[in-house]
């Protein structure tokens, strides 16, 4: 959050938040306090409980258990309509037989606004996400773009002190998504109001968030900045959900202050240990890690492991390697445009530093939730 | 075919094959030609000739307040059971696009079975139920209240002809309600709309279609209804198809029954007419787009 902000978003409180559908617990213990006028993304895969920590928010979907304040009041039991809350839906959700500027108007026309000013503040509203000449238009006539930047126009002009947004940008192309990323991060800037986005996509997370909470499985796995995430996972689930990542299994010894992994014959080994009695894995970022032709000296990495290029991706600002290792797992690697090139089934060795590699408690059921 | 499209060795052949589309619609058309359009022209010449040329048929029409009378009765009996069907309809309507499969099979029988039943049975039915010591009468009474007339009044002739014409409603609206997205309500109600309000101007607006396409067939299949309005209704609940059977079989007026049938069809094109604008909607022009 920039302190220079005149903030008036909303501050929300979220304790111990359960809800279960039968036996099933969609939120098992959700706790997560976001601050007046910060972007908080809710992120994680599908089933995660992200949407449904929305939906309760919205006030669409009741709680089993746990406590809700928004802007200092608690909102339990407080019907969707009288929260003040906007929403922008995946869908849009735009009223098909009303123009983009009824639309627009309906939250003033509800709110008994008067004609003089509910028309300043939809052309205001429309203006601000660059739809002004669409007012006299209906939703069929628009694109999913144009769509959506009027159902976000319509959810902010009634100056609600918290915005929430349903993977608003989910059903659009990669190049619009883009765009759309960029026009709203300036107008939560502009406005102030508090932002809660929910998606399932780590790199629209990383762009627009002042931070992130990671969902899995009903509930919370970390809350940071995008930077926090990437680089200090607290979890496998993290690591792997956020960026590129190399997960290194292997038969484990930890002594004193170190651990080593022994994977098919090779050891490597990290100047780290964890708590616990969980097998530990190491957890390496791709620009963390290098490959060099076997019998090539490699300064300042401690650790080899010797593979086979599985896959060359070209990326324009560099390239993508993934190598096979011994053991059948594989790893990501990415290189300058600089660097040296690999070519298809070559055998090369994969180098790294030990102290660039995160150990986390290993976690069979995180395969299952990322695949 | 637009004219700006490059021309193309195929392009001549495919003009010739603009106008197939429309031969299947052969039979059909002969069919209503046959079976509408010249029974049509014929009523039409009858009452302008018999039993000489000339507008006598219609000027007598005109003349006797009895027939402006029923004529009038006509459209207001099928205007009120436009409104109960609508009435009766759209909850109905809307419980089909609420309940799961099974559920909605079944209503839609309870919609279909009274349709496998001759409408003559139906109606006789209907005598049994509203006659003065019929079903009806007999639970009032006993349940301590005065008895009601209901046979042979407009009332009775409504609830018949309602029951009957019900599914032509029903079928419509729940047509226009499945493609609702209810999605919108939850919008609406997160812009601070309670769910009333949410009702009136989202989910309303956008089922009225429905309505409109339900409330013409109701009406103009009202307004020709003849065995109901018979066997239910009394001397003063006559409707003009009564009127017309009594000129052409009782009085062999085949020119005067002619006449009402036209004034009926006409009455019918303008009263659409006026209500047209009503029935449109910008937004659905719009989609069509």
């Amino acid at each position: 959050m920039k302190p220079e902000r005149q903030s008036k978003g909303a501050a929300i409180d979220l304790e111990s938040i359960s809800k279960a559908y039968g036996g099933f617990k969609a939120l098992d213990g959700i706790s997560l306090r976001i601050e007046p006028g910060e972007f908080m993304t809710l992120l994680g895969p599908s089933g995660s409980g992200k949407t449904t920590t929305l939906n309760v928010v919205a006030g669409f979907t009741d709680v089993t258990s746990g406590k809700l304040v928004v802007g200092g009041k608690s909102v339990v039991g407080v019907p969707a309509h009288k929260r003040n809350i906007g929403v922008v839906f995946q869908h849009y959700a735009l009223f098909p037989h009303m123009s983009v500027g009824r639309n627009v108007a309906y939250p003033l026309t509800l709110r008994g606004v008067d004609q003089a000013q509910r028309k300043a503040r939809v052309a205001r509203a429309l203006d601000m996400v660059k739809m002004g000449d669409f007012a006299h238009r209906y939703p069929s006539e628009l694109s999913g773009g144009q769509q959506q930047r009027v159902a976000l126009a319509r959810a902010i002009v009634f100056d609600p002190p918290l915005l929430l947004m349903d993977e608003p940008l989910g059903a659009l192309d990669k190049k619009l998504r883009e765009w759309l990323q960029l026009e709203i991060k300036r107008i939560h800037r502009e406005l102030g109001t508090t932002f809660v986005y929910v998606t399932h996509d780590q790199e629209e997370a990383l762009v627009l968030s002042d931070r992130i909470a990671v969902f899995n499985r009903g509930r919370i796995e970390q809350v940071g900045t995008g930077r926090e995430l990437y680089d200090e996972p607290k979890t496998l689930f993290v690591g792997r959900f956020v960026g590129d990542s190399t997960v290194l299994r292997g038969e484990a010894r930890s002594d004193g202050a170190s651990t080593a992994l022994r994977i098919a014959g090779e050891t490597v080994t990290a100047p780290r240990r964890i708590a616990g009695e969980a097998s530990p894995v190491m957890l390496l970022r791709p620009e963390k890690l290098a490959i060099r032709r076997p019998g090539q000296s490699a300064v300042g990495t401690t650790n080899r492991l010797p593979g086979t290029i599985a896959e060359v991706i070209y990326l324009g600002s560099g390239s993508k390697y993934e190598v096979r290792l011994a053991d059948g797992s594989t790893a990501i690697v990415r290189s300058p445009l600089t660097g040296e090139s690999f070519g298809l089934g070559e055998t090369v060795e994969l180098c790294f530093d030990g102290a660039d590699a995160k150990l986390l408690a290993d976690d069979s059921t995180a395969d299952a939730t990322l695949t | 075919m637009s004219a700006l499209e490059p021309t193309t060795p195929s392009a001549p052949n495919r003009a010739g094959w603009a106008w197939r589309p429309y031969a299947l619609t052969l039979p059909a058309l002969l069919l209503l030609v046959a079976v509408i359009g010249y029974p049509l022209l014929t009523i039409v010449l009858r009452s302008l000739s018999e039993p000489q040329w000339g507008v006598q048929n219609y000027i007598w029409f005109f003349g006797a307040p009895v027939n402006l009378t029923v004529l009038q009765r006509t459209f207001v009996i099928s205007a009120w059971v436009t409104v109960v069907c609508a009435a009766c309809a759209y909850p109905y309507a809307y419980l089909m696009t609420a309940v799961g499969p099974r559920v909605r099979l079944i209503l839609v029988l309870c919609v279909l079975i009274p349709f496998w039943v001759s409408g003559v049975v139906r109606t006789l039915s209907w005598v049994i139920l509203l006659q003065d010591s019929g079903v009806i009468n007999s639970l009032l009474r006993s349940a301590g209240f005065d008895g009601i007339r209901l046979i042979r009044t407009q009332t009775g002739v409504v609830i018949g002809m309602a029951q009957v014409l019900l599914p032509f409603m029903i079928l419509p609206l729940y047509s226009v309600m499945k493609g609702i997205d209810l999605r919108l309500m939850r919008a609406a109600q997160s812009l601070g709309a309670r769910p009333s309000r949410a009702f009136f101007t989202v989910y309303l607006p956008l089922s009225l279609p429905g309505v409109y396409a339900g409330a013409i067939i109701v009406f103009i299949l009202a307004l020709g209804f003849y065995i109901t309005p018979a066997l239910l209704g009394g001397p003063r609940s006559t409707m003009l198809s009564t009127l017309v059977q009594t000129q052409v079989l009782s009085l062999l007026q085949w020119g005067r029954g002619g006449a009402m049938g036209v004034v009926l069809l006409v009455t019918t094109f303008v009263l659409l007419a006026l209500a047209a604008p009503v029935m449109r909607s910008r937004y659905r022009e719009a989609e069509r787009r």
